[in-house]
């Protein structure tokens, strides 16, 4: 298990020097003289030329990049070219936001799509067909539309939630919850809906296994049977199935945090990538792929507490 | 912005089947109303898109701020949007370009995945690794986070993202072409093919590719589904080609105008969501088409064909019942257990009787598909949901049981004074729980015991059904102990709450020969120990002989047959017993005696 686990964070951190070195790669190709843009359309060729070296844009891009990293790994993320502000400060002022609605998400996801896939396994009927609806929909709504519609209804017609704006949970938790609802349920609709039907289909199966009958033999409650045991079998194909639906939701959220206001690190990614602001651009995608790279691997260590052959051998 | 795992493959491993012919194939595509529907609004939506300037005169992109926010009707049908554009026209044009983007997308992603999982799943070696990796780690990353780097570094251009898209999504072909192919090649007819010197290219071409074939177009379909999301996502974030009329343009405008007019949210968001339900629910109608999806996945039931009967033979078989002598302790009269098919019912169990008295040990026997199991789990309650139950009676004890499975009777009864022992040891014990756990939660529910209680208790079991080291498997998982242990751990539970009456279904059918004999003498003298009744469904005679009182002999649902073992023996009158009998005793050897209970040692743990 120690062994499984390492060599998962290891290819995480693998993932993650790759990630940032494409980056760096692409943003140096880019076709915009970066250097013209931020001296001023009235700058003279000397004035670029500065800029340029300034920027250090006049080295080789491996150079560039070592650069980067070797500041990176003690901590130093840079500045941005657009506004001169440091990128660790504002990643750690954007990132409470995103993850606020993030793991929301996540957790209405998980919450959700248990509640829904076991019901519809085991009660069938209406509910079970309930759920393959949501699966229709939770698949063809992006998450923003959905979240244009919550935001319409519920927070404009209804006014029953706010539809813009964050409030820091330090300032006031229950202001904070409420402005995190609505971006988590826009989220959360497509992972609910796939994690449900696939939670649905696992229960059904591990409901027909033989185990399952013999477990009912010696007369335990539907409770212990369907909680206790089936759905603890069920949980790893689940479990998969929500660690890719949580890379949906994180890239989700760029876009949804621009429906309802919010400035998180998708706003950030958003006015990064337009100004071609390299350092800021970095920090960001470094900081969302080691978000995808830690849940994963929480999700690594629930799969193997579930999942005693994994962790015995 | 959600992606789906694998389209096609959820749960699971690609399913591998010979599609079915082309033709076959549209004709029950079009008989599903869903995929009917569905190719009917996809050809919808791709035909107005490409007739947009045959249904409307405006220019999609010819603003007129004077016109703002106009009301439907009159020369704008569906009314002007926050700049005074045409909302048909910014429609109709709008889905050229999320198609065109989209059918890009997955171009790219098919025309790379799949030669990539070809050459990885055919020749394996260093290729596989290096490509495996890398696709690992492409769908490790949020797409729409490698789309703002590539359009931050080439600007904005809705192409240019969708074919980088496409490269996102090629991943998902290249694993699923990989898997259909590392499945294939191990196939006989591939290593005929092989063998008899056809060129690897020629074997790809002719024998792999046809696999491959629908589980990708399954796929290509549901990525056409997606890449529409992520291009509207983009578009609404207003990195799209600008001046490029799209749906998601539209819901960027539709935003900015939610207060004054949010109408403007309706025709891009239902283009977006028709257009993809509709790819979805096609890619699913074609799983079912291909594979027969639902079909193939219906409910199994073990051993039990269906029964066919001429009229003629439908004599009365029910056996004149034995004297009932006030001490049965399960009296069952007309049982019969039916299961619901496309015309009718099938019979698996029909009008069948038997009574087990207090000590007394039934044999119930019959090939397989006689019916002698399910008449084992309707007296259990544990029959599927599907199984229709009737009985004239069903008595435990004096109290009348009833038929309905979920019953609080059954349900109270079960596991605190029925006990079962299943047939195959290993597929019967919870993987996810210490045997330990398991043996000690029936206890403390109806035995009310502590854990500790409970935990002592389920340890003098393990050591009085012959496990050596009853410490070690009670903190084992079921994978780590042998198919022998399992069985008698089996046993220590079903016994575990002293019941009175045990159902044993072919408990020694899946052990080795030699541990066989062990587990029946362990049953045998567990039964008599605690004076049990037991009914003991077996297909070998042997073990009939061995441990049984009384036997009933089951053919097609119905018995046959019932006699004491000693009559039975010494002079079968039904036909279909002798025959049973003969073909036992041919060839099979003499048993060892009995009162040998050996202690099995778990050397294979």
């Amino acid at each position: 298990m120690i062994s499984f686990l390492t060599r998962r964070l290891l290819s995480g951190v693998v993932l993650v020097a790759v990630i940032s070195a494409l980056t760096f790669v692409l943003m140096s190709m880019t076709g915009t003289d970066t250097a013209r843009n931020l001296a001023g359309a009235t700058a003279t060729a000397q004035q670029v030329a500065q800029k340029k070296t300034e920027l250090g844009l006049d080295r080789p891009v491996a150079a560039q990049y070592t650069d980067w990293l070797g500041s990176a790994l003690r901590g130093d993320l840079g500045r941005s070219w657009a506004g001169g502000d440091s990128v660790a400060a504002s990643l750690s002022d954007k990132l409470p936001v995103t993850l606020s609605i993030v793991i929301g998400g996540l957790l209405l996801s998980a919450i959700l799509s248990v509640l829904l896939g076991v019901g519809a396994a085991v009660r069938g009927g209406l509910l079970d067909r309930a759920v393959q609806l949501l699966a229709v929909i939770g698949f063809a709504v992006p998450s923003f539309l959905m979240a244009l519609v919550l935001a319409l209804f519920v927070g404009v017609r209804w006014r029953m939630l706010p539809a813009t704006g964050y409030t820091a949970f330090s300032e006031s938790p229950s202001l904070w919850l409420q402005s995190i609802i609505l971006p988590s349920v826009s989220l959360a609709v497509g992972a609910i809906a796939a994690t449900a039907q696939q939670i649905r289909s696992a229960m059904a199966d591990v409901l027909r296994l033989d185990y399952v009958r013999t477990l009912r033999s010696r007369g335990l409650s539907s409770r212990s049977l369907l909680l206790r045991h089936a759905l603890r079998n069920a949980a790893p194909s689940a479990l998969t199935v929500l660690t890719l639906q949580f890379i949906g939701l994180v890239g989700g959220a760029v876009v949804v945090e621009k429906v309802f206001g919010l400035a998180g690190i998708g706003s950030l990614a958003n006015t990064a990538a337009s100004n071609g602001d390299t350092p800021l651009l970095m920090g960001v995608v470094v900081v969302m792929v080691a978000l995808v790279v830690v849940v994963n691997l929480l999700l690594d260590v629930a799969q193997g507490w579930l999942n005693p052959k994994v962790r015995v051998a | 912005m959600t992606l789906l795992p694998e389209p096609g493959t959820l749960g699971g491993e690609p399913v591998i089947a010979a599609p079915a012919s082309r033709q076959r194939l549209l004709r029950r595509l079009l008989k599903d109303p869903v995929a009917a529907v569905s190719l009917a609004i996809l050809g919808l939506v791709v035909l107005a898109s490409a007739a947009a300037p045959l249904l409307t005169a405006h220019d999609p992109a010819g603003s007129n701020v004077a016109h703002a926010l106009a009301p439907a009707g009159g020369a704008h049908p569906l009314g002007t949007d926050g700049v005074g554009r045409d909302v048909l026209a910014r429609l109709l044009y709008g889905g050229r370009t999320s198609l065109l983007g989209t059918a890009l997308a997955t171009a790219v992603a098919v025309l790379l995945g799949v030669p990539l999982g070809l050459v990885a799943g055919y020749f394996r070696g260093w290729f596989d690794g290096v490509a495996s990796w890398s696709a690992n780690l492409v769908m490790s990353v949020p797409a729409i986070i490698l789309l703002l780097v590539v359009l931050g570094s080439v600007g904005q251009n809705t192409y240019v993202a969708m074919a980088v898209f496409g490269l996102l999504m090629a991943p998902g072909v290249f694993r699923l072409v990989r898997g259909l192919v590392n499945a294939v090649r191990e196939e006989l007819y591939v290593d005929a093919a092989r063998v008899s010197g056809l060129s690897d290219g020629r074997i790809i071409r002719r024998h792999i590719l046809r696999v491959v074939q629908a589980p990708v177009i399954i796929q290509a379909v549901q990525i056409l589904g997606i890449g529409i999301l992520i291009q509207s996502g983009l578009e609404f974030l207003g990195l799209g080609s600008s001046g490029k009329a799209s749906w998601g343009a539209m819901l960027n405008d539709a935003f900015g105008n939610i207060y004054t007019k949010p109408v403007l949210l309706l025709w891009p968001g239902l283009a977006i969501g028709l257009t993809v339900a509709a790819s979805g629910l096609l890619g699913n109608a074609l799983t079912d088409a291909l594979f027969g999806g639902a079909a193939g996945r219906s409910r199994k039931r073990r051993s039990a064909k269906p029964v066919k009967r001429s009229v003629g033979e439908d004599r009365p078989t029910s056996l004149p019942l034995p004297r009932l002598s006030g001490d049965e302790l399960l009296v069952v009269e007309d049982l019969k257990v039916t299961y619901p098919k496309d015309d009718g019912e099938t019979i698996v169990v029909d009008r069948v009787g038997l009574t087990v008295r207090r000590g007394e040990v039934l044999g119930l026997v019959g090939e397989s598909g006689s019916g002698k199991s399910q008449t084992a789990f309707a007296v259990l309650g544990l029959l599927p949901a599907e199984a229709r139950t009737t009985a004239r009676r069903l008595v435990f004890d004096g109290t009348e049981l009833g038929t309905s499975d979920r019953g609080r009777t059954r349900q109270a009864l079960r596991g605190r004074r029925i006990g079962y022992v299943p047939q195959e040891p290993m597929s019967n014990l919870d993987p996810s729980f210490r045997i330990g756990s398991q043996l000690a939660e029936p206890m403390r529910r109806h035995l009310g015991l502590s854990r500790s209680e409970a935990k002592e208790k389920a340890l003098a079991l393990l050591e009085r059904v012959g496990i050596a080291d009853p410490a070690r498997v009670y903190t084992s998982y079921p994978h780590q102990i042998s198919g022998g242990m399992a069985q008698r751990v089996l046993i220590a539970a079903a016994v575990s709450c002293d019941p009175d009456l045990l159902v044993a279904d072919e408990p020694t059918t899946a052990l080795d020969v030699t541990v066989q004999a062990e587990v029946l003498d362990l049953m045998r003298s567990l039964q008599q120990e605690r004076r049990m009744g037991m009914i003991l469904v077996t297909h070998d005679f042997g073990v009939v002989a061995d441990i049984c009182d009384r036997v009933a002999v089951m053919q097609n649902g119905r018995i046959v047959e019932a006699a004491p073992a000693r009559d039975l023996f010494a002079a079968p009158t039904h036909p279909y017993t002798r025959m049973l009998l003969d073909s036992t005793l041919e060839d099979s050897e003499p048993r060892r005696p009995l009162g040998t209970t050996g202690t099995e040692q778990g050397a294979d743990a």
